[in-house]
């Protein structure tokens, strides 16, 4: 009888789990994420808090600066879902105008820190030495320092300089991904280093495969979970950032809204025990959009996995 | 004499021992120590140890998968240790190396396909549409089947998965292939199907082999010639039948008698070592397998033996013999 | 024979309840071990010989493992052991019934010296005091051969090889005189001039005390050295079982046949080896067949279609194989 037959008795994959033509990964991916309910519940909440901010305002018939002195802090009624703030702002458009400052700087500092972070940190791993030691050295100098208050100080010198409420926006978008590169390098760096000694990466230098391929086709891919993980806590962590130096009033000014500042300025006994639906939309929205983002990150990471979780 | 294809010349490979704030070398392991070894075109050279023998940094160094510390590697005549990153690259299809454990040797994101398939992209062996076909060819040739070339490592039993690492070598059409440990990850049943295989490509393609096992009774099966090593350094080499037959090293000998034997009642006589395997970045002074030798005399402690010939292609390291 | 069981298993399922089914790691498994004998489990990775020795020490379904005893009984003596409570399963295991593991390096506690660890249960089971406990466990680490025992007892698990740290698993499983040794693959991590040392030391201690052993392994080698009785296992199932000699000479079930063809001898060259084709099953699309009829060259119908159940077979051992129940066939 034949002795090299190992491989005939298919019993790892059930035949209807064979997928009949190469369907990519992320097609497997997609198909995984439909079944993982709590993801796609954080999808959904993602997707729709984005529709609602930028969006929503379109179909809004008010505008978020204008001033009502008649409609001054009315509570939720038809007219206005949501009620109307001290000025007779409309809560709900502010709301939503707000969602789009605090979900932009969110993402675009998470993409600018985790850019920054993953390809420095990503340097540092794999070509270790001088450039290691360079980078991890700043990544260090900035971690001694405490980020909250380095962002209080940096708040108080653009209220200093007076810098133009256009441009704040940006600029806290930058101090944000400032504070937030070191911890994200240390993390893929760490990881880099581990996945240099994998086998599979000794594997691809015995087939001599070319750097190039090795980094894009076997280092980056592996990186990826590790990434969506580090990216959605980071779209949270920054939401939450500008929040508070919003509240502080330090980031963004109003009259532009941002969720922070809009709870800032329900930051008196009487708004917070008498008029709730100032500061609780914006702060649930905070709340909301942070979790989710974070258990949809999570999910994503398991997706994107090849193999089952047992 | 046919000329050795891989030939290797008092190959040493230290590690050094960091230790304190300063991350300072206080120390180093000598994990191959003067190793030479010449392999000739379709032999199977079994190299043999216990843990820390060095026997896979040996292998690993040899086809520098890490930076040696002395000595010389001939490949081919080439002296492998000297080539720019490039050259070295360009020659690696020749020489592979077949991993313990198949499973963490194939990257968990990229198709069996693909693994298999892309070095020959790399280096240019086939051209792009017939890469498919050539995976196809390598595939049956290791007992696997043609859908299973759109699957996942995890998909596959360790047994497919150490058929997958052959093939994976094998496309490349190599010369030389070191195998480290390659059935011990294995169960007996799928162990034999693999060492089969082996024994096959060897005859279809003439491969040249050099095995690297802690199971005595695998080297024997698979294994021409034979090389022990303990603590950095080889102590006896020869071909099988004289190696087995009439082991010379107090060492070998005591390694060949420890192999539990499935005969039960069998009667043989044994050498239980006594004491353990000594720290690698410790070793004993003289010949290095004194603390453990049944037969060490006062010389043994003090006196490194030389690996000297014994006649044939017989080589040894002791002062008794 | 006269002597009555130490410990007898009867149909003994343990299972594993997974997104995908419940695997059936253990599927209705009966032995026995006789006081002084030696019993090997032997099989390949998967068939359930790590999981019946868990369950005998109640070590499934506790300490957050997955997994549950679904039936079947564990007699202990004249106690069930799967129906007693905690404090008295305590006292049983570590002092009765000892077991040692094939990592010794996480069995034992990194942050204690070996000493303390060897003297926990000799405080908590023979009631020793302290100061004597000390005393007992250096002579203990002496016994299973390691120099310097003073030392060493003052020394952290890191600090030992894996060979010292197995013997020292020894002597605190041997420290209160067991009854019964459960060893589950003692020397597979380890190197062949050690695992020689360890078996010898096995051997030793069980002539020397009349205690008996369940030895679980896969190496054949092993089992040949050890076994006075052996248990052969597959896919959660026992196929076949015997005397030591009688089952190496005379193996009846296809795949112990084919599991001692395919384990290369030294000494006794061939240009090929046997090979079992295929591989084992996926534990989780089992039907009512015979589990190795994918991969026995000697299938017959029945086998795909009926589970061949354990039979005495000739003056002693049971196989578990239609090619021994003709008769069955015949009159069913």
């Amino acid at each position: 009888m034949s002795t090299i037959t190992g491989g005939v008795a298919e019993s790892e994959v059930a035949p209807a789990k064979r997928p009949l033509a190469r369907s990519s990964l992320w097609r497997l991916a997609a198909r995984k994420l439909l079944k993982n309910k709590l993801a796609l519940a954080g999808l959904f909440v993602v997707v729709f808090m984005f529709a609602l901010c930028f969006i929503g305002p379109l179909f809004s018939p008010y505008t978020d600066n204008k001033i009502h002195m008649a409609l001054m802090n009315k509570a939720p009624n038809l007219k206005h879902w949501l009620g109307t703030d001290a000025l007779g702002r409309d809560v709900l458009t502010r709301v939503m105008q707000a969602g789009r400052i605090s979900l932009t700087v969110g993402l675009a500092s998470m993409v600018l820190s985790v850019f920054l972070g993953s390809l420095l940190g990503a340097i540092a791993g794999y070509y270790r030495g001088i450039a290691d030691q360079v980078i991890m050295r700043i990544a260090d100098l900035l971690m001694t320092i405490p980020s909250l208050p380095l962002l209080f100080i940096l708040g108080a010198l653009l209220s200093e300089w007076k810098v133009p409420t256009d441009y704040r926006m940006y600029i806290v978008m930058l101090m944000l991904s400032f504070v937030s590169w070191p911890g994200l390098a240390r993390m893929v760096r760490g990881e880099v280093l581990s996945l240099r000694e994998r086998e599979f990466m000794q594997a691809a230098t015995v087939l001599g495969l070319r750097d190039r391929r090795k980094l894009f086709k076997h280092l980056l891919p592996n990186l990826v979970p590790l990434l969506i993980v580090i990216a959605s806590l980071n779209v949270g962590g920054a939401i939450l950032s500008e929040s508070v130096l919003s509240f502080f009033g330090l980031g963004v000014m109003p009259p532009t809204p941002t969720w922070g500042n809009m709870i800032d300025s329900a930051n008196n006994l009487i708004d917070f025990q008498q008029r709730p639906w100032l500061w609780i939309p914006p702060g649930f929205s905070i709340f909301a959009t942070v979790i989710a983002i974070n258990i949809f990150g999570d999910g994503l990471r398991d997706v994107l996995d090849p193999k089952p979780k047992k | 004499m046919a000329e050795a294809l891989l030939e290797v010349n008092r190959l040493k490979k230290y590690f050094p021992i960091k230790a304190g704030l300063l991350n300072r070398t206080v120390g180093q392991v000598k994990a191959v120590d003067d190793v030479s070894i010449a392999i000739r075109p379709g032999e199977t050279f079994g190299l043999v140890g216990e843990s820390g023998s060095g026997k896979s940094t040996a292998g690993r160094t040899a086809i520098r998968l890490t930076e040696k510390t002395g000595g010389e590697v001939k490949f081919k005549g080439v002296d492998l240790h000297t080539l720019g990153a490039e050259e070295l690259r360009k020659l690696r299809p020749k020489m592979q190396l077949i991993f313990q454990d198949p499973y963490s040797s194939l990257n968990p994101r990229v198709r069996i396909g693909d693994a298999i398939g892309e070095a020959l992209l790399d280096h240019g062996l086939a051209p792009k549409d017939e890469v498919r076909d050539r995976v196809l060819d390598v595939l049956a040739s290791c007992g696997l089947s043609a859908y299973h070339i759109d699957r996942f490592p995890h998909e596959f039993s360790g047994g497919q998965r150490q058929r997958i690492g052959i093939a994976r070598a094998l496309v490349l059409n190599p010369e030389l292939i070191i195998a480290d440990e390659p059935v011990s990850a294995l169960d007996v049943s799928i162990q034999a199907q693999i060492i089969n295989l082996f024994r096959k490509l060897q005859e279809t393609r003439g491969l040249t082999y050099l095995f690297i096992s802690h199971d005595l009774s695998v080297v024997e099966h698979l294994c021409s010639h034979i090389g022990v090593m303990y603590l950095g350094s080889l102590v006896e080499t020869g071909s099988r039948d004289a190696l087995f037959r009439e082991p010379l090293h107090p060492y070998t000998k005591a390694l060949l008698s420890a192999v539990p034997i499935p005969i039960p009642k069998l009667k043989r006589e044994r050498i239980v070592l006594s004491g353990d395997i000594p720290n690698p970045a410790n070793p004993p002074s003289g010949c290095k397998f004194h603390t453990r030798c049944p037969f060490a005399v006062a010389r043994c402690k003090e006196e490194v033996p030389a690996f000297r010939n014994v006649g044939g292609d017989r080589f040894v390291a002791c002062h008794l013999v | 024979m006269a002597t009555a069981d130490l410990l007898e298993i009867e149909g003994l399922s343990t299972y594993f309840d997974t997104e995908e089914g419940t695997v059936r790691a253990v599927d209705g498994v009966s032995l026995r071990v006789r006081p002084g004998e030696t019993v090997c489990i032997v099989g390949e990775s998967g068939c359930g010989k790590s999981i019946t020795a868990m369950s005998i020490m109640g070590l499934v379904g506790t300490n957050g493992t997955a997994g549950r005893i679904a039936g079947g009984r564990i007699r202990y003596e004249d106690r069930d052991l799967l129906r007693l409570n905690k404090h008295e399963l305590r006292t049983i295991r570590g002092h009765e019934i000892a077991m040692i593991f094939q990592e010794p390096m996480s069995s034992l506690n990194p942050v204690l010296p070996i000493g303390e660890q060897i003297m926990e249960p000799l405080i908590e089971h023979l009631k020793l005091s302290k100061k004597a406990a000390r005393a007992r466990a250096i002579e203990l680490i002496a016994q299973v051969g390691i120099a310097r025992p003073e030392q060493i007892a003052k020394a952290y698990p890191h600090e030992l090889s894996g060979g010292m740290l197995q013997r020292i698993m020894i002597a605190i499983a041997i420290s209160c005189g067991p009854k019964l040794l459960i060893a589950d693959e003692p020397t597979t991590a380890l190197d062949v001039t050690i695992q020689a040392q360890i078996l010898d030391m096995l051997r030793q201690f069980k002539a020397e005390s009349d205690m008996s052993i369940l030895l679980i392994t896969h190496d054949l080698g092993v089992v040949a050295e050890m076994a006075d009785y052996v248990v052969v296992m597959y896919a959660g199932k026992v196929v076949e079982e015997g005397e030591v000699v009688e089952l190496f000479e005379r193996p009846k079930h296809p795949y112990t046949q084919g599991l001692l063809k395919s384990k290369p001898i030294m000494g006794q060259r061939q240009d090929e080896l046997y090979s079992i084709p295929g591989q084992v099953p996926n534990p989780l699309e089992l039907k009512p067949s015979c589990y190795f009829y994918e991969r026995c060259e000697h299938a017959m119908d029945v086998c795909r279609r009926a589970e061949p159940t354990l039979k005495g077979v000739g003056e002693q051992g049971s196989v578990a194989c239609w090619l021994y129940e003709e008769e069955a066939i015949v009159h069913g």
